[in-house]
Protein backbone atom coordinates (compact mmCIF):
# COMPACT_ATOMS: atom_id res chain seq x y z
CA UNK A 1 0.00 0.00 0.00
CA UNK A 2 2.77 2.59 -0.43
CA UNK A 3 1.47 4.34 -3.54
CA UNK A 4 0.98 8.16 -3.00
CA UNK A 5 3.40 8.95 -0.68
CA UNK A 6 6.31 8.14 -2.19
CA UNK A 7 7.24 11.56 -3.03
CA UNK A 8 9.49 13.13 0.24
CA UNK A 9 7.31 14.97 2.44
CA UNK A 10 8.61 18.76 3.26
CA UNK A 11 9.40 18.05 7.24
CA UNK A 12 12.40 20.16 7.34
CA UNK A 13 10.93 23.19 5.38
CA UNK A 14 7.45 22.32 8.34
CA UNK A 15 9.58 22.64 11.11
CA UNK A 16 12.09 25.65 10.44
CA UNK A 17 8.75 28.01 9.49
CA UNK A 18 7.26 26.45 12.36
CA UNK A 19 9.43 27.45 14.37
CA UNK A 20 10.08 31.44 12.27
CA UNK A 21 6.14 31.23 12.89
CA UNK A 22 6.08 30.52 16.51
CA UNK A 23 8.66 32.78 17.45
CA UNK A 24 6.96 35.61 15.44
CA UNK A 25 3.72 34.99 17.20
CA UNK A 26 5.51 34.96 20.99
CA UNK A 27 7.28 38.34 20.26
CA UNK A 28 4.21 40.17 19.33
CA UNK A 29 2.56 38.79 22.50
CA UNK A 30 4.93 39.38 24.66
CA UNK A 31 5.62 43.26 23.60
CA UNK A 32 1.73 43.38 22.35
CA UNK A 33 2.04 47.03 24.55
CA UNK A 34 5.27 48.93 22.64
CA UNK A 35 3.94 47.14 19.68
CA UNK A 36 -0.09 48.13 20.07
CA UNK A 37 1.15 51.98 21.21
CA UNK A 38 3.48 51.99 18.16
CA UNK A 39 1.41 50.49 15.15
CA UNK A 40 -1.83 52.57 17.01
CA UNK A 41 -0.04 56.23 15.65
CA UNK A 42 -1.28 56.56 12.42
CA UNK A 43 -0.06 57.93 9.86
CA UNK A 44 3.21 56.58 8.60
CA UNK A 45 3.35 54.06 10.93
CA UNK A 46 0.15 52.56 8.90
CA UNK A 47 3.05 50.79 6.99
CA UNK A 48 4.10 48.72 10.15
CA UNK A 49 0.60 46.48 10.57
CA UNK A 50 0.66 46.23 6.69
CA UNK A 51 3.98 44.95 6.97
CA UNK A 52 3.84 42.54 9.79
CA UNK A 53 0.30 41.06 7.99
CA UNK A 54 3.18 40.27 5.02
CA UNK A 55 5.68 39.04 7.02
CA UNK A 56 3.54 36.90 9.02
CA UNK A 57 1.36 35.33 5.80
CA UNK A 58 4.90 34.46 4.23
CA UNK A 59 6.33 32.15 7.03
CA UNK A 60 3.17 31.19 8.58
CA UNK A 61 1.11 30.51 5.47
CA UNK A 62 4.37 28.14 4.55
CA UNK A 63 4.30 26.26 7.70
CA UNK A 64 0.16 25.72 7.32
CA UNK A 65 1.39 25.06 4.03
CA UNK A 66 4.04 22.22 4.60
CA UNK A 67 1.65 21.12 7.70
CA UNK A 68 -1.14 19.79 5.56
CA UNK A 69 1.47 18.17 3.11
CA UNK A 70 3.24 16.41 5.47
CA UNK A 71 -0.39 14.89 7.31
CA UNK A 72 -0.38 13.65 3.46
CA UNK A 73 -3.44 16.05 2.82
CA UNK A 74 -2.80 17.33 -1.10
CA UNK A 75 -4.90 18.32 -3.96
CA UNK A 76 -6.06 15.65 -6.09
CA UNK A 77 -4.03 14.57 -8.85
CA UNK A 78 -6.70 14.35 -11.56
CA UNK A 79 -8.16 17.28 -11.61
CA UNK A 80 -5.43 20.21 -11.77
CA UNK A 81 -6.96 22.61 -14.35
CA UNK A 82 -10.19 24.33 -14.45
CA UNK A 83 -12.57 23.25 -17.91
CA UNK B 1 -2.64 57.86 21.68
CA UNK B 2 -4.34 58.28 24.57
CA UNK B 3 -7.52 56.35 23.36
CA UNK B 4 -5.33 53.25 22.84
CA UNK B 5 -6.05 51.44 25.79
CA UNK B 6 -9.91 51.60 24.91
CA UNK B 7 -9.72 51.01 21.73
CA UNK B 8 -7.63 47.18 22.50
CA UNK B 9 -8.90 44.66 24.68
CA UNK B 10 -6.67 42.59 27.13
CA UNK B 11 -6.35 38.89 25.29
CA UNK B 12 -6.77 35.88 27.10
CA UNK B 13 -5.76 32.26 26.51
CA UNK B 14 -9.57 31.86 25.75
CA UNK B 15 -10.15 34.94 23.54
CA UNK B 16 -6.89 33.78 21.64
CA UNK B 17 -8.20 29.79 21.23
CA UNK B 18 -11.82 31.36 20.09
CA UNK B 19 -10.52 33.91 17.49
CA UNK B 20 -8.31 31.11 16.12
CA UNK B 21 -11.14 28.79 15.79
CA UNK B 22 -12.86 31.01 14.02
CA UNK B 23 -10.61 32.51 12.18
CA UNK B 24 -10.10 28.62 11.09
CA UNK B 25 -13.39 27.70 9.99
CA UNK B 26 -13.90 31.39 8.13
CA UNK B 27 -10.35 30.39 6.29
CA UNK B 28 -11.89 27.03 5.50
CA UNK B 29 -14.87 28.57 3.96
CA UNK B 30 -13.08 31.52 2.45
CA UNK B 31 -10.36 28.93 1.00
CA UNK B 32 -13.73 27.09 -1.02
CA UNK B 33 -15.72 29.84 -2.00
CA UNK B 34 -13.38 33.14 -1.60
CA UNK B 35 -15.15 34.74 0.52
CA UNK B 36 -16.60 34.25 4.29
CA UNK B 37 -15.65 34.49 8.19
CA UNK B 38 -15.82 37.91 7.93
CA UNK B 39 -19.64 37.83 8.96
CA UNK B 40 -19.07 36.10 12.02
CA UNK B 41 -15.67 37.53 12.60
CA UNK B 42 -16.62 41.35 13.04
CA UNK B 43 -19.56 40.71 15.51
CA UNK B 44 -17.99 38.10 16.82
CA UNK B 45 -14.63 40.82 17.87
CA UNK B 46 -17.78 43.40 18.93
CA UNK B 47 -18.71 40.78 21.30
CA UNK B 48 -14.98 40.61 22.92
CA UNK B 49 -15.65 44.08 23.30
CA UNK B 50 -13.90 44.94 20.49
CA UNK B 51 -14.92 48.55 19.36
CA UNK B 52 -16.57 48.45 15.85
CA UNK B 53 -14.55 50.35 13.84
CA UNK B 54 -11.37 48.77 15.08
CA UNK B 55 -12.86 45.00 14.78
CA UNK B 56 -14.02 46.05 11.00
CA UNK B 57 -10.44 47.17 10.75
CA UNK B 58 -8.39 44.18 12.32
CA UNK B 59 -10.72 42.15 9.97
CA UNK B 60 -9.91 43.38 7.16
CA UNK B 61 -5.78 43.08 8.27
CA UNK B 62 -6.61 39.79 8.60
CA UNK B 63 -8.01 39.04 5.27
CA UNK B 64 -5.83 40.70 2.87
CA UNK B 65 -2.76 38.30 3.84
CA UNK B 66 -5.31 35.47 4.05
CA UNK B 67 -6.43 36.00 0.35
CA UNK B 68 -2.75 35.94 -0.20
CA UNK B 69 -1.96 33.02 0.88
CA UNK B 70 -5.21 31.54 -0.77
CA UNK B 71 -5.19 32.66 -3.86
CA UNK B 72 -1.61 31.92 -4.55
CA UNK B 73 -2.70 28.27 -3.50
CA UNK B 74 -5.61 27.69 -5.84
CA UNK B 75 -3.14 29.85 -8.83
CA UNK B 76 -0.78 26.13 -8.58
CA UNK B 77 -4.44 24.85 -9.37
CA UNK B 78 -4.73 27.07 -12.46
CA UNK B 79 -7.79 28.14 -11.12
CA UNK B 80 -7.16 31.82 -11.01
CA UNK B 81 -7.42 34.35 -13.37
CA UNK B 82 -5.45 37.34 -12.16
CA UNK B 83 -6.07 40.09 -14.91
CA UNK B 84 -10.09 39.63 -13.71
CA UNK B 85 -9.11 39.74 -9.93
CA UNK B 86 -7.36 42.68 -10.02
CA UNK B 87 -9.31 44.56 -12.71
CA UNK B 88 -12.19 44.23 -10.23
CA UNK B 89 -10.55 44.47 -7.27
CA UNK B 90 -9.39 48.14 -8.37
CA UNK B 91 -12.77 48.85 -9.46
CA UNK B 92 -14.07 46.97 -6.11
CA UNK B 93 -11.65 49.12 -4.25
CA UNK B 94 -13.45 52.85 -5.37
CA UNK B 95 -17.00 50.75 -3.99
CA UNK B 96 -15.29 50.19 -0.80
CA UNK B 97 -14.72 53.99 -0.13
CA UNK B 98 -17.75 54.83 -1.66
CA UNK B 99 -19.94 52.26 0.58
CA UNK B 100 -17.93 53.83 3.72
CA UNK B 101 -19.10 57.12 2.99
CA UNK B 102 -22.48 56.33 2.89
CA UNK B 103 -22.17 54.01 5.62
CA UNK B 104 -21.07 57.48 7.67
CA UNK B 105 -23.52 59.46 5.96
CA UNK B 106 -26.32 57.48 7.21
CA UNK B 107 -25.13 56.94 10.31
CA UNK B 108 -24.62 61.10 11.30
CA UNK B 109 -28.31 61.31 9.68
CA UNK B 110 -30.15 57.96 11.54
CA UNK B 111 -27.54 57.17 14.57
CA UNK B 112 -26.40 53.39 15.01
CA UNK B 113 -29.92 52.04 14.89
CA UNK B 114 -29.97 53.33 11.74
CA UNK B 115 -26.91 52.47 10.19
CA UNK B 116 -27.72 48.78 11.40
CA UNK B 117 -30.96 48.64 9.84
CA UNK B 118 -29.23 49.63 6.73
CA UNK B 119 -26.78 46.85 6.75
CA UNK B 120 -29.28 44.53 7.98
CA UNK B 121 -31.37 44.99 5.36
CA UNK B 122 -28.93 45.45 3.04
CA UNK B 123 -28.03 41.45 4.03
CA UNK B 124 -31.49 40.68 3.63
CA UNK B 125 -32.30 41.93 0.35
CA UNK B 126 -28.60 40.67 -1.54
CA UNK B 127 -29.01 37.73 0.55
CA UNK B 128 -31.84 36.62 -0.28
CA UNK B 129 -32.09 37.39 -4.42
CA UNK B 130 -28.44 36.14 -5.20
CA UNK B 131 -28.52 33.55 -2.15
CA UNK B 132 -31.98 32.34 -3.15
CA UNK B 133 -30.51 32.16 -6.84
CA UNK B 134 -27.48 30.21 -6.31
CA UNK B 135 -28.84 27.88 -4.29
CA UNK B 136 -31.94 27.30 -6.60
CA UNK B 137 -29.23 27.15 -9.58
CA UNK B 138 -27.01 24.62 -7.62
CA UNK B 139 -30.26 22.44 -6.38
CA UNK B 140 -30.80 22.67 -10.33
CA UNK B 141 -27.95 21.53 -11.68
CA UNK B 142 -28.04 18.31 -8.98
CA UNK B 143 -31.44 17.33 -9.84
CA UNK B 144 -30.53 17.41 -14.29
CA UNK B 145 -27.61 14.99 -12.96
CA UNK B 146 -25.26 16.87 -15.20
CA UNK B 147 -23.28 18.15 -11.66
CA UNK B 148 -20.03 16.24 -13.46
CA UNK B 149 -19.77 17.97 -16.83
CA UNK B 150 -18.49 21.19 -17.41
CA UNK B 151 -20.42 24.63 -16.31
CA UNK B 152 -21.19 26.79 -19.39
CA UNK B 153 -22.18 30.45 -19.51
CA UNK B 154 -25.55 31.45 -18.75
CA UNK B 155 -27.86 33.43 -21.18
CA UNK B 156 -27.44 36.69 -19.46
CA UNK B 157 -23.13 35.74 -19.31
CA UNK B 158 -23.45 34.96 -23.18
CA UNK B 159 -24.96 38.29 -23.82
CA UNK B 160 -22.53 40.25 -21.97
CA UNK B 161 -19.92 38.69 -23.81
CA UNK B 162 -21.41 39.41 -27.53
CA UNK B 163 -21.44 42.60 -26.46
CA UNK B 164 -18.36 44.65 -28.41
CA UNK B 165 -17.39 48.17 -27.56
CA UNK B 166 -14.70 49.26 -29.40
CA UNK B 167 -11.79 50.64 -27.13
CA UNK B 168 -13.17 48.83 -23.54
CA UNK B 169 -12.48 45.01 -24.85
CA UNK B 170 -10.43 43.02 -22.79
CA UNK B 171 -9.90 39.21 -22.63
CA UNK B 172 -10.01 36.92 -19.61
CA UNK B 173 -8.66 33.53 -19.13
CA UNK B 174 -11.15 32.65 -16.79
CA UNK B 175 -14.03 33.68 -19.02
CA UNK B 176 -11.55 31.96 -22.41
CA UNK B 177 -13.73 35.53 -23.77
CA UNK B 178 -13.45 39.43 -24.19
CA UNK B 179 -15.68 41.39 -22.31
CA UNK B 180 -16.17 45.09 -21.88
CA UNK B 181 -14.69 47.00 -19.05
CA UNK B 182 -17.79 48.72 -18.87
CA UNK B 183 -19.57 45.66 -17.38
CA UNK B 184 -17.16 44.53 -14.91
CA UNK B 185 -16.64 48.31 -13.50
CA UNK B 186 -19.79 47.90 -12.12
CA UNK B 187 -19.41 44.55 -10.53
CA UNK B 188 -16.20 44.97 -9.09
CA UNK B 189 -17.76 48.53 -7.53
CA UNK B 190 -20.57 46.32 -6.37
CA UNK B 191 -18.60 44.04 -4.89
CA UNK B 192 -16.84 46.63 -3.02
CA UNK B 193 -19.98 48.46 -1.88
CA UNK B 194 -20.47 45.06 0.05
CA UNK B 195 -17.37 44.57 1.18
CA UNK B 196 -17.79 47.83 2.81
CA UNK B 197 -21.77 47.09 4.07
CA UNK B 198 -21.99 43.89 4.64
CA UNK B 199 -18.39 42.56 5.23
CA UNK B 200 -18.62 39.83 2.40
CA UNK B 201 -17.90 41.10 -0.76
CA UNK B 202 -17.61 37.71 -2.59
CA UNK B 203 -21.62 36.97 -1.92
CA UNK B 204 -21.43 39.48 -4.85
CA UNK B 205 -18.50 39.18 -6.50
CA UNK B 206 -18.25 35.43 -6.73
CA UNK B 207 -22.61 35.04 -8.50
CA UNK B 208 -21.28 38.03 -10.54
CA UNK B 209 -18.51 36.86 -12.23
CA UNK B 210 -20.52 33.45 -12.28
CA UNK B 211 -23.47 34.17 -13.66
CA UNK B 212 -23.04 37.81 -15.39
CA UNK B 213 -19.13 37.75 -16.89
CA UNK B 214 -19.72 33.63 -17.43
CA UNK B 215 -16.82 32.31 -15.35
CA UNK B 216 -16.55 28.73 -14.11
CA UNK B 217 -17.45 28.73 -10.45
CA UNK B 218 -14.06 27.16 -8.92
CA UNK B 219 -12.26 30.39 -11.49
CA UNK B 220 -14.99 32.67 -9.86
CA UNK B 221 -14.37 31.53 -6.19
CA UNK B 222 -10.63 31.71 -6.77
CA UNK B 223 -10.42 35.15 -7.97
CA UNK B 224 -12.72 36.23 -5.89
CA UNK B 225 -9.62 35.91 -3.35
CA UNK B 226 -7.22 38.57 -5.47
CA UNK B 227 -10.57 40.79 -5.55
CA UNK B 228 -10.30 40.37 -1.52
CA UNK B 229 -6.33 41.06 -1.58
CA UNK B 230 -6.41 44.17 -3.32
CA UNK B 231 -9.69 45.22 -1.75
CA UNK B 232 -8.55 43.97 1.68
CA UNK B 233 -5.01 45.60 1.57
CA UNK B 234 -6.32 49.13 0.67
CA UNK B 235 -8.87 49.39 3.13
CA UNK B 236 -6.51 47.79 5.91
CA UNK B 237 -4.06 50.93 4.97
CA UNK B 238 -6.91 53.38 4.73
CA UNK B 239 -7.97 51.81 8.43
CA UNK B 240 -4.08 52.03 9.36
CA UNK B 241 -3.63 55.98 8.62
CA UNK B 242 -6.07 56.39 11.86
CA UNK B 243 -4.36 53.69 14.52
CA UNK B 244 -7.57 51.59 14.24
CA UNK B 245 -6.22 48.15 13.59
CA UNK B 246 -5.20 45.85 16.21
CA UNK B 247 -2.29 43.67 14.75
CA UNK B 248 -2.70 41.33 17.74
CA UNK B 249 -6.32 40.36 16.99
CA UNK B 250 -5.96 40.50 13.00
CA UNK B 251 -2.49 37.92 13.28
CA UNK B 252 -4.80 35.47 15.99
CA UNK B 253 -7.05 35.15 13.43
CA UNK B 254 -4.90 34.33 10.70
CA UNK B 255 -2.97 32.35 12.50
CA UNK B 256 -6.28 29.80 12.48
CA UNK B 257 -7.38 31.03 8.95
CA UNK B 258 -4.21 29.91 6.93
CA UNK B 259 -4.67 26.44 8.35
CA UNK B 260 -8.24 27.04 7.12
CA UNK B 261 -7.57 28.42 3.88
CA UNK B 262 -4.76 25.64 2.79
CA UNK B 263 -7.40 23.22 3.25
CA UNK B 264 -10.46 24.86 1.42
CA UNK B 265 -8.49 25.71 -1.22
CA UNK B 266 -7.17 21.60 -1.22
CA UNK B 267 -10.94 20.90 -1.21
CA UNK B 268 -11.69 22.68 -4.47
CA UNK B 269 -9.75 19.84 -6.31
CA UNK B 270 -11.53 16.96 -5.06
CA UNK B 271 -14.96 18.57 -5.49
CA UNK B 272 -17.53 18.68 -8.32
CA UNK B 273 -17.79 23.00 -9.17
CA UNK B 274 -21.45 23.23 -8.07
CA UNK B 275 -20.61 22.34 -4.68
CA UNK B 276 -19.33 25.98 -4.34
CA UNK B 277 -22.63 26.70 -5.74
CA UNK B 278 -24.15 24.89 -2.77
CA UNK B 279 -21.79 26.12 -0.06
CA UNK B 280 -22.13 29.67 -0.95
CA UNK B 281 -25.68 29.73 -1.52
CA UNK B 282 -26.83 27.56 2.31
CA UNK B 283 -24.38 30.13 4.08
CA UNK B 284 -26.46 32.89 2.10
CA UNK B 285 -29.84 32.16 2.93
CA UNK B 286 -28.62 30.81 6.31
CA UNK B 287 -27.20 34.58 7.01
CA UNK B 288 -30.20 35.79 5.95
CA UNK B 289 -32.48 34.79 8.69
CA UNK B 290 -29.91 35.91 11.13
CA UNK B 291 -29.50 39.37 10.04
CA UNK B 292 -33.67 38.88 9.40
CA UNK B 293 -34.14 38.60 13.13
CA UNK B 294 -32.23 41.61 13.96
CA UNK B 295 -34.61 43.69 11.97
CA UNK B 296 -37.09 44.56 14.41
CA UNK B 297 -34.09 45.34 17.33
CA UNK B 298 -33.09 48.33 14.72
CA UNK B 299 -36.65 49.21 13.73
CA UNK B 300 -37.49 49.47 17.70
CA UNK B 301 -34.38 51.29 18.44
CA UNK B 302 -35.37 54.04 15.39
CA UNK B 303 -39.09 54.16 16.91
CA UNK B 304 -40.72 52.83 13.60
CA UNK B 305 -42.49 49.94 15.51
CA UNK B 306 -43.51 49.69 18.83
CA UNK B 307 -40.53 49.33 22.18
CA UNK B 308 -39.27 45.51 22.30
CA UNK B 309 -38.31 44.46 26.08
CA UNK B 310 -35.35 43.88 27.62
CA UNK B 311 -35.51 40.34 27.17
CA UNK B 312 -36.23 39.85 23.55
CA UNK B 313 -33.80 42.33 22.34
CA UNK B 314 -31.22 39.79 23.85
CA UNK B 315 -32.94 36.83 22.52
CA UNK B 316 -33.23 37.81 19.18
CA UNK B 317 -29.46 39.28 19.27
CA UNK B 318 -28.36 35.70 20.77
CA UNK B 319 -30.48 33.97 18.30
CA UNK B 320 -28.92 36.02 15.04
CA UNK B 321 -25.73 35.64 16.14
CA UNK B 322 -26.30 31.70 17.05
CA UNK B 323 -27.40 31.28 13.56
CA UNK B 324 -24.38 33.41 11.66
CA UNK B 325 -21.63 30.64 13.72
CA UNK B 326 -24.25 27.76 12.53
CA UNK B 327 -24.05 29.26 9.07
CA UNK B 328 -20.45 29.17 8.90
CA UNK B 329 -20.22 25.54 10.74
CA UNK B 330 -22.66 24.01 8.16
CA UNK B 331 -20.96 25.76 5.31
CA UNK B 332 -17.18 24.16 6.83
CA UNK B 333 -18.94 20.79 7.58
CA UNK B 334 -20.53 20.95 3.60
CA UNK B 335 -16.73 21.68 2.50
CA UNK B 336 -15.14 18.97 4.25
CA UNK B 337 -17.48 16.39 3.88
CA UNK B 338 -17.39 16.77 -0.02
CA UNK B 339 -13.64 16.70 0.34
CA UNK B 340 -13.21 13.66 2.09
CA UNK B 341 -15.90 11.88 -0.08
CA UNK B 342 -13.70 12.93 -3.05
CA UNK B 343 -10.59 11.86 -1.53
CA UNK B 344 -12.24 8.40 -0.70
CA UNK B 345 -13.40 7.89 -4.62
CA UNK B 346 -9.71 9.12 -5.77
CA UNK B 347 -8.14 6.44 -3.29
CA UNK B 348 -10.56 3.84 -4.72
CA UNK B 349 -9.93 4.44 -8.31
CA UNK B 350 -6.42 4.46 -7.63
CA UNK B 351 -6.30 1.45 -6.27
CA UNK B 352 -8.39 0.22 -8.85
CA UNK B 353 -5.98 1.44 -11.39
CA UNK B 354 -3.02 -0.71 -9.35
CA UNK B 355 -5.32 -3.50 -9.07
CA UNK B 356 -5.91 -3.27 -12.30
CA UNK B 357 -2.39 -2.54 -13.61
CA UNK B 358 -1.14 -5.93 -11.40
CA UNK B 359 -3.48 -8.26 -13.61
CA UNK B 360 -2.08 -7.32 -16.37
Amino acid sequence: MAQSSSRKKPVAAMIVMGVISIALYATLLLKQDFINGTFAQGGWYAFLPIITAFVFSYFHGSFTGNFWTVLGIEASKKKKEVK
Amino acid sequence: MPDIATNFINLDAITILYLFGVGFVGGLVSGFIGSGGAFVLTPGMMSLGVPGLVAVASNMCHKFPKALVGSMKRFKYGQVDVKLGIVLGISAEAGVLYGATIQERIKATFGDAGSNLYVSVAFVVILATVGGFVLYDAWKTYKSGNSQDEEKAGKLAKWVQSINIPGTMVYFKALDAKVSVLFTIPLGFATGMMAATIAVGGFVGVPAMIYVLGAPSLMASATELVIAFVMGLGGSFKYALSGMVDIRLAMIILAGSLFGIQLGAIGTTYVKPFMIKVVMGVIMVIVLFSRGLMVPVYLAQLELIDTLGEGTVSLLKTASFAIMIFALLLGAFIVLRAMWKGRQAERLQLAAGVVEHGKI
